[in-house]
């Protein structure tokens, strides 16, 4: 029988080479033209411990695309014993268990690898690992072997040839082995799909938006963002500076802002709690700021690297004063990349403190994306580049919308004066009270503005569903599935998914809100809080709140258990 | 030279003989000595009476947040390599509250210009020791005295070999306008430490305290000898040297940005091209 899908778990000590064999299959599924999911678990330590590479792959299908993680697993990849005693229970009755000779299973179907027979040298085991997943899996060869005649360009052919017949006698080993695993079914046809993680995702978005510069402290899970953009950094134009800690690098971003680089920052919770001040002086001087805040569970340093959403009313109520901001939450890899990018550009037309909201599980979650249409990215949002009657320039002049025309120092002949104290519209600190009032409302009507632009959430469903599932962010995946298992049980469930979760624009939701039976939010933390953010604003209490903060990522099975 | 009347006259929030208005005084004569029109140059400020300077002046300015005077400055030029950039900035803010920004931004050397109003005393919050006060100076928060050991801005920053380090005194206002020009002139991270009285909460450290012990340093010092510039920055006591203490010439952070030899960051289009060649390397 042939499989539509199936959920590969690799799991091992940290440094034992796990992503690596995760990755390069992913890679390969992803260019046989499957579906993929990936989860990944790891401990805060940066060798041994436990760590889990789960892929989940699908045959691309009709329906909303699989995009969480499975509870269950039928392939476990076993690079050390612990593995195999603790994923055993999550094996499938068909499913099989790949581990070294010196191991023993639990009585399952499983299969010892002669490592010694297929490689030699130790270095090889990945590829070899490799050979022997794609086997299983009933792979085309030709995906692999290109993939590692990539991997190994730099190193020579000699070093191609050695690990392509690894690969090959891997393959061929697994190929006489009676393990009884269906291959997938063959994928059809497709173009090109990209292997992307959700911090990958976000970092191509900041480069397209046109990021200039970007400074950072470095934090789990948000690092690999500004990473990614100093790897790149000279080939597209970006400064990217590691400040001495969180609160120099939201200060060195608003300095940049302010001289007219597109600029972010990208930090956790922790991280953020000491931007706390520099947001606030975002709000004050209406300076461009764009937070990239990817969550971990806390309070204080929490789990480091396990994933929660519950820094939603952080990033709602950080800084002092009042002021108006926006929080982006991304579901998906495209919109990691399309948010961060309207991001940017929310952030210079409203100029203050914008958010994207992400988490670990879709930080490091690789899944296959079409490739981003650059050339049909809105026009980026730019200051005013003009330089009339600079005499008179007042760059907090008051308008109708908020939005004063914003300048750049040294730009031209027109002063650009900024300050944090409550200042008159030519920038200079007063404390005329009748002033503050009117420089408070001009800042506050941005509100409006971000209000208008505001996205709806996303519905997929019956016009009158019996239940109605609403998340935020990465939970997206995990409702779906568990609304399309419902549905399959002859259900009407609908799916509201928000990935702008402030400002809220009741219209939007309320009115689906009221042709719903039921009214279930579901998120990552303890107190619902999107469920109490639409309270707040709109009087509406959900039938019932699904939480989950033990660290780890909805799956469909946690929901449906809970209902 | 230029004219100074082109930085404006503007009427201050500081106190009658703050020591405040002789440094700007000077400020305004070394930008006219530096033919530095008032949109060539951005000046920044954390939070306290010194801070206020910008809003004296006609400039560019950044006044943002208490002892957060220096990363945006730094950001700023890293941004605009153009502009010339100056922070002006109090003992409290700079060496207390921004104490990590200063040792990161000696550390980072970009090319700015750092004035400190040293009056060794909180002024704006009325009268609470600071990180220069003297031990054993009784304050309104500290009536045992502190007890402190007083930091040592000369000291630090000349150990950690800073590109150019000075200290001058508001009441030599030739002198202090000398050393704002040469710090500007000279490449990567510059301090000047001015000492000044504040008229209202500083009993101790009074005009005619600071100008009876403030002398120009040895004409022999040489300030790039680091032994010698240590020496002088250790003396504070019965003879305060006033001068440049100490000059390095490690090249500015902005130098090793190839990003930013193309000119200012504001003038960049997103290079979609590149992008999109990016973008293949995960087909």
């Amino acid at each position: 029988m042939q499989l539509t899908a199936a959920t590969i778990l690799i799991g091992g000590e940290a440094g034992q080479g796990l992503a690596t064999v995760g990755h390069l299959l992913t890679k390969t599924l992803v260019r046989a033209g499957y579906d993929v999911v990936v989860t990944q678990d790891y401990q805060s330590r940066i060798r041994g411990g436990h760590n889990t590479f789960a892929i989940r792959t699908t045959l691309p299908g009709e329906g909303p695309r699989v995009a969480a993680p499975s509870a269950s697993v039928d392939i476990l990849v076993a690079l050390n014993q612990e593995t195999i005693d603790l994923h055993t229970p999550a094996l499938t009755p068909g499913g099989v268990l790949l581990m070294g000779q010196a191991m023993s299973a639990h009585d399952v179907n499983a299969l010892a690898v002669p490592y010694k027979e297929l490689i030699p040298k130790p270095i090889f085991e990945n590829v070899a690992a490799l050979g022997v997943l794609c086997g299983l899996l009933g792979l085309d060869r030709a995906h692999p072997a290109r993939l590692v005649t990539e991997q190994f360009q730099k190193k020579g052919q000699d070093v191609i040839d050695q690990n392509l017949a690894v690969l090959a006698k891997s393959h061929d080993w697994v190929e006489q082995q009676p393990h009884g695993f269906g291959p997938l079914a063959k994928a059809p046809a497709r173009g090109e799909h990209l292997a992307l993680n959700g911090n990958e995702a976000v970092a191509l978005g900041a480069m397209a938006a046109g990021c200039t510069f970007c400074s950072y402290y470095p934090m789990t899970p948000a690092t690999s963002v500004p990473m990614m953009l100093a790897a790149h950094a000279e080939t597209v134009g970006i400064v990217v500076e590691q400040a001495e800690d969180e609160i120099a690098a939201v200060n060195m971003v608003l300095g940049a802002s302010y001289a007219g680089a597109r600029a972010m920052t990208a930090t956790s919770g922790g991280g953020f709690a000491l931007m706390v001040e520099g947001v606030s002086l975002a709000g004050m001087t209406e300076t461009p700021l764009v937070v990239f805040l990817s969550q971990r569970p806390g309070p204080a340093t929490g789990l480091p690297t396990r994933t929660e959403q519950a820094d939603l009313t952080l990033a709602l109520y950080a800084g002092h004063g009042e002021f108006p901001r926006a929080i982006f939450a991304p579901g998906t890899i495209e919109q990691c990349f399309h948010l961060t990018v309207h991001a940017f550009n929310q952030a210079e037309k409203a100029q203050t403190a914008i958010f994207v909201l992400s988490d670990q599980f879709l930080a490091d979650s690789v899944r296959n994306v079409e490739p981003f249409d650059l050339a049909a990215l809105p026009p980026a949002v730019l200051p005013d580049r003009s330089d009339d009657a600079p005499e008179s320039y007042q760059r907090y002049a008051v308008t109708e919308s908020g939005v004063s025309p914003r300048r750049l120092p040294c730009a031209g002949q027109s002063l650009v004066v900024l300050d944090s104290d409550e200042h008159t519209p030519d920038g200079h600190i007063t404390e005329d009270l009748a002033v503050r009032v009117t420089m408070h409302e001009k800042r506050l009507r941005k509100h409006a503005l971000l209000r208008t632009d505001a996205i709806p959430p996303d519905y997929d469903g019956p016009p009158t569903p019996d239940l109605l599932l609403a998340c935020w962010g990465s939970t997206l995946g995990a409702v779906q599935e568990a609304a399309a298992l419902l549905r399959a049980e002859g259900q009407a469930v609908g799916v509201l998914h928000f990935t702008q979760v402030w400002p809220l624009n009741p219209d939007h939701f309320l009115p689906r809100f009221a042709q719903a039976g039921k009214v279930v939010m579901v998120e990552g933390n303890h107190a619902g809080q999107l469920a109490n953010c639409i309270r707040m604003e709109t009087g509406f209490a959900m039938t019932q709140c699904i939480t989950r903060y033990d660290g780890l990522p909805f799956t469909a099975r946690y929901i449906l258990d809970r209902l | 030279m230029l004219n100074t009347d082109i930085y404006g006259e503007f009427e201050t929030a500081w106190c009658p003989g703050c020591g405040d208005h002789a440094i700007l005084k000077s400020l305004k004569q070394a930008l006219a000595i530096l033919e530095i029109e008032p949109h060539q140059y951005v000046h920044c400020s954390g939070i306290g009476q010194a801070a206020k300077t910008p809003h004296y002046l006609r400039c560019n300015c950044f006044n943002g947040l208490h002892g957060r005077s220096l990363p945006p400055a730094q950001a700023i030029k890293l941004a605009n390599p153009d502009a010339t950039v100056l922070v002006s900035s109090g003992d409290g803010c700079s060496y207390g509250e921004g104490g990590n920004h200063f040792l990161a931004a000696i550390r980072r050397n970009v090319d700015i210009t750092v004035i400190v109003h040293d009056n060794q005393i909180y002024g704006l919050t009325k009268g609470q020791a600071s990180p220069t006060t003297s031990e054993g100076s009784k304050t309104k928060s500290q009536p045992w005295g502190v007890t402190n050991q007083p930091f040592n801005p000369m000291a630090v920053a000349v150990a950690m070999r800073a590109n150019f380090v000075a200290r001058s005194f508001s009441g030599m206002m030739e002198h202090l306008t000398d050393m704002i020009v040469q710090a500007v002139r000279h490449p990567g991270f510059s301090l000047v430490d001015v000492l000044q009285p504040c008229v209202s909460f500083n009993k101790i450290n009074t005009f005619s305290w600071y100008k009876e012990r403030c002398k120009p340093i040895d004409p022999a010092h040489d300030p790039t000898n680091w032994e010698a510039a240590m020496q002088v920055a250790s003396v504070f006591g019965q003879t305060i040297p006033v001068g440049v203490i100490y000059k390095n010439d490690r090249p500015p952070l902005g130098a090793r940005y190839k990003t930013l030899a193309a000119g200012p960051l504001h003038e960049r289009t997103p290079n979609l091209a590149a992008v999109e060649r990016i973008m293949q390397t995960f087909a």
